[in-house]
């Protein structure tokens, strides 16, 4: 039906064009001058049909699903009745694979009837859907071929329309950027309601296996984000102890002593490094590095826990390496070249150059790089997805096991979740940490950069 | 006055100079030094990187096969209804024929037909229900053998270690080898990695579902992504008032690109699936999740694209008559596509790579058939390499490797088209 109704939609927007632009042309013929060239009043219709005609299919698109099921809960109300929001959405689900016509054991009569009516629905959407769209493709038809005239101002219409178009695109990132908001705080609002803000904030615990069923035996279910949040800082701090000095250093390298052929070279390498996706990177840490760093650590006589902070964080440092080279390379170019040759001019060897005029001077630039790839290591999900621990617990041993934040958001919502549990919630509330954490430091980092190439320009 | 400066000049000679000049001199080296290795160790990561994941993919590239003749028994398999035969009991009887030796006893011929997969019935049934006319007859079938055989055959199963600590005993190590001697063992090219979907048994499981689904996520993604992200970009950089409004949209632009992966993930889960009632794992849905992240990208290299386009350009346009759409739209984005397309195709390489947010809304899902729709429950590539990077069985450490194989081929791929691209049709004004 919805494939109708764009079907519908496309033959309308060309017939549209092509009877405004005959019109058009007819008028041109008949000796009077056109305002607008004959395209433009032929695009005017098409647009003026696409515009409304594609937004409202999509509306519809959208809402009809929950439409239909509203209207299919209010019809069986009286059986709802005193059943817990995961006990409704099972029903729904099993009068849903009713209607798909997926059947098991025998259902109650009401289900059967509460399926056929679902089925009616979802029919009687689908006509009305291609209805509505051919009725208003029709009007706007209808509207468009009256306005072909010769003082028609067509192009100012084409312009006005693809202006307000354009201006759309711009704020679907605004819309983005609302959407994920709202997401988070309606969720994190709900999980705030079952368990005390306090109590995550500061709480020392994190134990989310929660009981789904009554009878199931699993443990009472803590929320507390302290140890979470120690375990992301653990990871991320290695991170960062083995990226910031091979990546600072290699960029030093390349930027005042690699000729032009090393450079050649190590650039595109730096590239791909960071062009690996992070699911390599995750399977990298537990095939490689973490069975290496084990048996070092048994040669020394160390206990290293098997999926220790060591091998996410070692990893990730690699994977930032290409990031904080690059961030410090366009640092260090943006340093007048003055400051350079009055260093080498007054007798300072290269090396005293850079690290006593030019690394300063570039600080601010590093230091947002720094800053950006450390809100990078705090968001990172697959490499700890993979390689860190999932226990909470409140330790800054970078051998042990520890769990982040970002594990724990995928640990709680993989395979099915339920909305009203504590345990799906607490990974939004979770959610709204990172966000908070990295868009903090996302601004102070684009703000130091910002300042900082001011004082050059 | 100019003699005198000579001879109360400094003593370049001195020793106490010279050892400070030493002193700078190595100071220079030492960090010449530092930063050689600092890129040596990159370097030696990504060798090791690749090497590693060679060195465990290569395996997964073939597979090994045997060629049995199979009996089709008419008392086993009836032909008005070929697809309920009892293809088990046929596979066992195979068996015992190349085993005459090997007494008629449960256990022992378990242990005969755990040689071969256990997709084998079904590459029997399938022959047989193409033609049922080969009922009664011999048929040569060329099948595949079980994870642990396979591992035996590329040598990854040492046989010298302790039986008790094999996955094989000595005997059945004996009967494929039996096998083997009769040159019924062979190690073909393995396309099942690419025709198949996924599996739980490893010597079956292949890529197909995951290539589709990156396919149909990827597609969905560039579709959405695209024109809103040149138009906005072009709204922005063409048309927008220098206000309030659009400092705001910038900042957000920026902001959005740093956000972490996983957020938007979180907001596919509440928004598409949570309030519109989504399918889950659906790649249409995984698709636009990619695309809300590809956006800021896209927005970025159109912007950076456009700037680049001179002035003199568009003066000129407009000194000739056209209105500001009309040079935006017949001048100076066709002179930027190439750019557009460059950061397009990068912004594309990255989604395709991009993991947590498709775990999130549940395209991780365990399907053993490829999506024929958008909206069909499949895996992506990258989900796909998750799965099997997280399955025990030991063939799916090399299938994992080989995805990665696969999917780091597409990404260079990808990247090598943008660059030819930006080579081949990027002007220097």
């Amino acid at each position: 039906m919805t494939l109708l109704a764009f079907v519908i939609l496309l033959t309308a927007v060309t017939v549209g064009y092509v009877i405004n632009l005959r019109a058009a042309r007819a008028i041109r013929d008949g000796g009077t001058r056109m305002h607008s060239l004959e395209s433009f009043h032929g695009g005017y219709a098409a647009l003026m049909t696409l515009v409304p005609t594609f937004f409202l299919i999509i509306i519809w698109m959208l809402f009809q699903g929950t439409v239909i099921e509203l209207i299919v809960k209010s019809g069986i109300s009286d059986q709802l009745e005193g059943l817990g929001t995961g006990e409704t959405q099972l029903v729904m689900a099993e009068i849903r694979s009713i209607a798909g016509g997926r059947i098991f054991g025998t259902p109650e009569q009401w289900k059967l009837d509460a399926a056929e009516r679902l089925v009616a629905l979802r029919g009687l959407s689908g006509w009305l859907l291609v209805a509505v769209t051919a009725a208003l493709a029709t009007t706007m038809l209808y509207v468009s071929r009256r306005t072909v005239s010769s003082e028609f101002r067509a192009r100012q219409g084409v312009e006005r329309i693809v202006h307000v178009l354009m201006a759309g695109c711009a704020t679907v990132a605004i819309f983005v950027t609302i959407g994920i908001v709202a997401s988070l705080l309606f969720e994190t609002f709900r999980f705030f309601q079952m368990v005390p803000f306090w109590d995550f904030l500061l709480g020392t615990n994190w134990e989310p296996q929660i009981p789904i069923r009554e009878d199931q035996v699993a443990a009472e279910g803590a929320f507390g984000m302290l140890p979470v949040f120690l375990g992301t800082l653990v990871i991320a701090f290695v991170a960062m102890v083995i990226a910031t000095p091979i990546g600072l250093l290699s960029a030093i390298y390349l930027h005042e002593f690699a000729s032009n052929r090393i450079r050649g070279v190590v650039k595109p390498v730096l590239e791909v490094l960071a062009g690996v996706p992070t699911v390599v990177y995750g399977f990298f840490a537990i095939l490689v590095i973490a069975p290496a760093i084990r048996s070092f650590g048994t040669d020394l006589g160390l206990p290293i826990a098997s999926n220790t902070a060591l091998a996410a964080g070692s990893v990730m440092g690699i994977m930032l390496i290409p990031f904080i080279s690059s961030f410090a390379d366009d640092a260090l170019g943006a340093v007048p070249r003055s400051l350079r040759d009055g260093s080498l001019a007054v007798g300072a060897t290269q090396a005293e150059t850079m690290l006593k005029v030019l690394f300063p001077a570039a600080i601010p630039g590093i230091v947002g790089g720094i800053l950006l790839a450390i809100s990078r290591a705090i968001g990172e999900t697959m490499i700890v997805v993979m390689a860190a621990g999932l226990i909470a617990k409140m330790t800054i041993n970078p051998l042990d096991s520890v769990t982040t934040v970002t594990v724990q958001i995928v640990t709680l919502l993989i395979g099915d979740t339920a909305f009203d549990s504590p345990k799906t919630l607490a990974a939004f509330a979770l959610g709204m940490v990172l966000f908070l954490m990295t868009l903090c430091i996302n601004i102070l980092a684009l703000r130091i950069v910002r300042k900082y190439r001011e004082i050059y320009d | 006055m100019t003699d005198q400066t000579n001879n109360t000049g400094f003593d370049w000679a001195s020793p106490s100079f010279q050892s400070h000049m030493k002193k700078r001199r190595r100071s220079q080296i030492q960090l010449k030094l530092l930063g050689l290795g600092a890129i040596a160790i990159a370097f030696m990561m990504l060798m090791l990187l690749i090497t590693s994941l060679v060195s465990t993919g290569y395996h997964a590239f073939t597979q090994t096969h045997l060629k049995v003749e199979v009996f089709l028994d008419p008392e086993h398999l009836d032909p008005a209804k070929p697809a309920r035969g009892n293809y088990r009991q046929i596979l066992t009887d195979t068996m015992k024929t190349q085993f005459p030796d090997v007494p008629d006893d449960r256990a022992e011929l378990r242990k005969l037909t755990s040689i071969l997969s256990n997709g084998a019935q079904f590459t029997i049934r399938d022959r047989v229900m193409e033609n049922p006319d080969l009922i009664g007859e011999t048929v040569q079938f060329n099948v595949p053998v079980a994870d642990t055989y396979d591992q035996l055959n590329k040598g990854l199963i040492d046989p010298d270690t302790p039986e008790e600590y094999r996955r094989l005993k000595n005997d059945e190590i004996a009967n494929f080898e039996l096998l083997k001697d009769r040159g019924a063992i062979t190690e073909p090219l393995n396309t099942a990695l690419l025709t198949n979907a996924d599996s739980r048994f490893p010597e079956l499981a292949g890529l197909k579902g995951a290539l589709v689904g990156s396919f149909y996520a990827l597609l969905t993604c560039f579709l959405l992504s695209f024109p809103l992200g040149i138009g906005a970009a072009i709204y922005l950089e063409e048309f927008a008032p220098r206000n309030r409004v659009s400092d705001l949209i910038e900042i957000n632009i920026n902001n959005l690109a740093a956000v972490p992966s996983v957020v938007f993930g979180l907001l596919a889960l509440a928004v598409f699936l949570g309030w519109f009632g989504m399918p889950r794992s659906a790649p249409f849905v995984g698709g636009m999740t990619l695309a809300l992240m590809t956006l800021p990208t896209i927005i970025i290299a159109t912007r950076a694209a456009l700037k680049a386009v001179p002035p003199s350009i568009r003066e000129a346009a407009l000194a000739v008559g056209a209105s500001k759409q009309q040079v935006v739209f017949g001048h100076v984005l066709p002179l930027a596509m190439p750019g557009i397309l460059t950061g397009t195709i990068i912004g594309l390489a990255q989604a395709l790579g991009e993991t947590a947010p498709l775990l999130l809304i549940g395209m991780n899902a365990f399907i053993t058939s490829a999506p024929s729709t958008p909206f069909d429950s499949a895996t992506a590539l990258p989900t796909q390499i998750f799965i099997w990077a997280d399955s025990p069985e030991r063939g799916f450490v090399s299938r994992t490797s080989a995805a990665i194989l696969v999917l780091l081929t597409f990404l260079i791929m990808m990247n090598a088209i943008a660059i030819f691209l930006r080579q081949k049709f990027e002007r220097k004004w």
